[in-house]
């Protein structure tokens, strides 16, 4: 089992000042579901912007550390950032699909990467559909508009979108926070699925859906990373206060 | 005191006031509905094919107005041409690339002033840059440019509001799949703006073709006895043919004054229409 | 490829960028052609000339009072009616009007602003001129009260657009509060709502007053063109001229280069700085009033 993403000593800070995240180290496991979680503020989503770059189109900036991906660092300047977003796909926690048909939700991002010919489409398309565990629901209107979907089929359809880029890794920042119980549970399984080929990390919307889907994890309080052990240790003997705390819902 | 009777009659105060303001609205609404229909009444009995299709005759009291048809055709397209390409992109520009610091809202500052410089002015200053300092001469050259400067400001606001209309999350979703800046607002911000930039262009068009004053002086004719063969010619127009037959020409037929202002409605309000049923289209077809 | 495509975003970008600036670039130029062509005025016309009565250039009488007053009679005359006409207006489509007939009003509304004013002029001429000769008496229907009517008629849409924006901006919890204290909706329109939005109809009222005093043609066929310069009150009744008119007019009949011709271009400076001014102090108005809004509802 090797570290697909190591963090060293990141910091990041707000344009006005204030730290967003102090000084966290950790290592991510390749093919294994990685789930970050804390009280709202604690730094996981922009931890989890910093591994695709997406916080390039904010104010914040990483005034020290390194992240490595398969041991090169991210950060720095002469990035390819587009591969990179390739390489590292993210679903959001509210289902946004663009103004096109489910078809050209998926093909839009494989036609950017100069995939043209229609059977190259159309194969990928069927593969992350089905991965996404969404293929039989869609099959038979995939030049629908995608908004036409409920809310559970969209987002499953989000995850889909990022998997046809045949990424290695998928971020997650809840994704199924305003899902009904069903979809919740078909996107879980999903990930279980997914992770045998692709490294995953999760920011999940409750303590619950930490405890059920990690096989490693990581609890941030304000910026800081308190405690990372394996999934099965973390929510029955936590060795932190705050985590055990966290985890009984003593505070959040 | 007066207070107090008010508030102790004031459902009776209320039934008075919702009736003063709501007669304000019928005076304010009902002329212009009427003004519209005058219009119509009285010019429709000049038009024919051959008052739309043939040349004016007689020192313009018989024949037709086809020259200032086709001159304001001109006009409007050669706007188009200069202020839609330039003010989409200062759109863009203000929408999707410029952070909010103090050379933003120059530009701001500068598309306010644009939009409230009186049209005479505009005549003004395309007389002397336009047709004296770069010798275009009288042409629909420099009324065009003229009108396209005048006509900027109110496509660049149309168009960035249609812009910043569209969804904030659509680029982050973007971005993250891997698309550039560009790519983002040509494929998706662009595309799902586009009724409503076409919507502001029409308006923004529909105005400049009814200007008189800035073509006043950088384009107008009032006699030509052929239609424009370049850019570099002169031009009839309606709204500049309007104003001198109604004001300059003795012993004109009404008949003819009524059939040119109503072809000239005529053409605000087809652009007008235009622009409406683009924009509840659209806003129906949205997927979002 | 991706070399390629980073070339030309790179260049599309520059072009984009420059598109933006153009907008200072083209206020620059304005102001400098005018001052350029409207400058040699004070060498060649001294003051106190230019400050005089007298506007009859074909004996090189210069005198702009009378065209200042002109404007600022018609205008003042115009704001007059269209404040009330339009603040009533945008009331009723905010407040008093169902909703249906708000969708079909505020397109009717839209559409005079987009009326050519030459059109508008031209119904002037044929159909106020007589009618204000008959009711009030005149010698002759072209007066600076019919321009100021015709004017006002078309500074309403301006400030009906813009006020009725700036009521339905006003927060729902506004009137739901001053209802669930028991105050009518006429009173909550006046005390609460109006209130409420006053920045806004400010700045409708300001940029209706500005599309007033840059208004040419229907204005200039209306009001008589006589650059006479009184300011007793029945002037009103008598026939004016404007600054704006006065340009449209004599443009066309002038020298290139003569004395009159930078006299013009000199009136015309003085109406760019004065809408400059106007939309300055209206825009500023309605950015503080928004960033106050953000504060208050965040």
């Amino acid at each position: 089992m090797v570290d697909k993403i190591t963090i060293e000593n990141l910091s990041l800070q707000y344009a006005d000042g204030t730290e967003s995240l102090r000084d966290v180290s950790m290592g991510i496991r390749q093919n294994a579901v990685t789930v970050l979680f804390g009280p709202a503020g604690g730094g996981k989503s922009t931890l989890l912007r910093c591994l695709n770059r997406l916080n390039d189109l904010t104010e914040i900036k990483a005034s020290q550390g390194r992240i490595l991906i398969d041991g090169e660092n991210i950060l720095d300047l002469k990035t390819d950032v587009i591969a990179l977003r390739r390489k590292v796909g993210m679903v959001f926690a509210r289902p946004v699909t663009l103004p096109m048909s489910i078809r050209e939700n998926l093909t839009y991002a494989l036609e950017l990467a100069g995939i043209k010919r229609k059977s190259k489409l159309d194969e990928a398309v069927e593969r992350s559909l089905k991965l996404a565990a969404i293929w039989d629901e869609v099959k038979d209107r995939l030049d629908e508009p995608a908004i036409a979907l409920s809310g559970g089929q969209q987002q499953r359809v989000c995850l889909a979108r990022v998997i046809a880029l045949q990424p290695e890794i998928i971020l997650l920042d809840e994704p199924t926070s305003g899902l009904d119980p069903i979809s919740t549970g078909k996107v879980e399984a999903a990930l279980q699925e997914l992770k045998k080929e692709y490294t995953i990390i999760l920011v999940p919307h409750s303590v619950q859906q930490a405890a059920r889907a990690a096989d490693y994890a990581a609890f941030f309080l304000t910026g800081e990373l308190i405690e990372y052990s394996e999934g099965k240790e973390m929510f029955t003997a936590p060795k932190q206060k705050k985590t055990e705390d966290y985890i009984m819902g003593r505070f959040g | 005191m007066v207070t107090r009777f008010l508030a102790r009659h004031r459902y009776t105060v209320q039934r008075i006031g919702f009736a003063v303001i709501t007669l304000t609205a019928i005076f304010t609404v009902l002329p212009i509905i009427g003004t519209i229909i005058y219009i119509f009444v009285k010019g429709i009995s000049a038009i024919s094919v051959e008052f739309l299709t043939g040349f004016p005759s007689n020192g313009m009291r018989e024949g037709g107005i086809y020259p200032a048809i086709v001159g304001t055709f001109y006009l409007t397209i050669g706007t188009a041409i200069f202020s839609v390409p330039l003010g989409i992109a200062a759109a863009v520009y203000l929408s999707e690339y410029a952070s909010n610091n103090k050379w933003t809202r120059l530009i701001r500052l500068a598309i306010v002033n644009l939009a409230g410089i009186p049209s005479v002015v505009y005549g003004l200053f395309g007389l002397g840059l336009f047709v004296l300092f770069l010798q275009f001469g009288t042409s629909i050259l420099a009324a065009a440019l003229t009108l396209s400067i005048m006509t900027l400001p109110v496509v660049i606001s149309t168009a960035e509001e249609a812009l910043r209309a569209v969804p904030q999350p659509f680029r982050t979703v973007s971005i993250s799949l891997g698309a550039t800046r560009w790519q983002t607002i040509r494929r998706i911000v662009l595309k799902e703006a586009l009724p409503g930039i076409l919507t502001g262009v029409i308006l923004g068009l529909e105005r400049a073709a009814g200007e008189t004053a800035p073509i006043l002086f950088t384009g107008a004719a009032f006699f030509l006895p052929q239609l424009p063969q370049s850019p570099f010619d002169a031009t009839m127009a309606l709204p500049y043919h309007l104003f001198v037959i109604s004001t300059q020409v003795p012993e004109m037929p009404i008949q003819i004054q009524y059939g040119t202002a109503l072809v000239l409605l005529v053409f605000v309000l087809t652009m007008n229409i235009i622009a409406t049923v683009i924009r509840s289209r659209a806003r129906a077809k949205r997927q979002w | 490829m991706e070399k390629s495509l980073s070339w030309r975003e790179f260049i599309i970008t520059r072009l984009i960028q420059g598109s933006g600036y153009s907008a200072i670039l083209f206020v620059a130029l304005i102001f400098f052609f005018l001052l350029r062509e409207g400058l040699p005025t004070l060498r060649e016309v001294d003051i106190s000339s230019l400050l005089n009565v007298r506007w009859y250039p074909i004996e090189s009488y210069y005198g702009i009072l009378p065209l200042i007053t002109g404007t600022l009679i018609v205008t003042i005359g115009a704001t007059l009616i269209a404040v009330p006409f339009g603040i009533g207006t945008a009331v009723y489509i905010s407040e008093v009007a169902p909703r249906w007939m708000r969708e079909i009003l505020k397109p009717i509304v839209e559409l005079l602003g987009g009326l050519p004013s030459v059109v508008l002029g031209f119904l002037g001429i044929l159909v106020m001129v007589p009618y204000i000769r008959l009711f009030m008496n005149l010698p002759t229907g072209l007066t600076a009260f019919t321009g100021s009517l015709l004017l006002g008629a078309i500074a309403v849409p301006t400030v009906v657009t813009v006020a009725e924006d700036a009521l339905d901006s006003v927060p729902r919890a506004y009137r739901e509060g001053a209802w669930a204290l028991g105050a009518t909706r006429w009173q909550t329109i006046w005390r609460v709502t109006l209130p409420a939005a006053k920045s806004g109809v400010l700045t409708g009222v300001m940029l209706g007053v500005g599309r007033a005093i840059g208004e040419t043609m229907a204005v200039m066929m209306v009001t008589g063109n006589a650059p006479v310069m009184s300011l007793r009150l029945n002037s009103l009744f008598s026939p004016a001229r404007t600054m704006t008119a006065t340009i449209a007019a004599e443009m066309g009949e002038v020298a290139n280069g003569s004395t009159h011709y930078h006299v013009l271009f000199f009136i015309g400076m003085m109406l760019f700085i004065i809408s400059m001014i106007v939309n300055i102090i209206a825009s500023s108005v309605l950015f503080r009033s928004k960033k106050r809004a953000e504060r208050i509802l965040s």
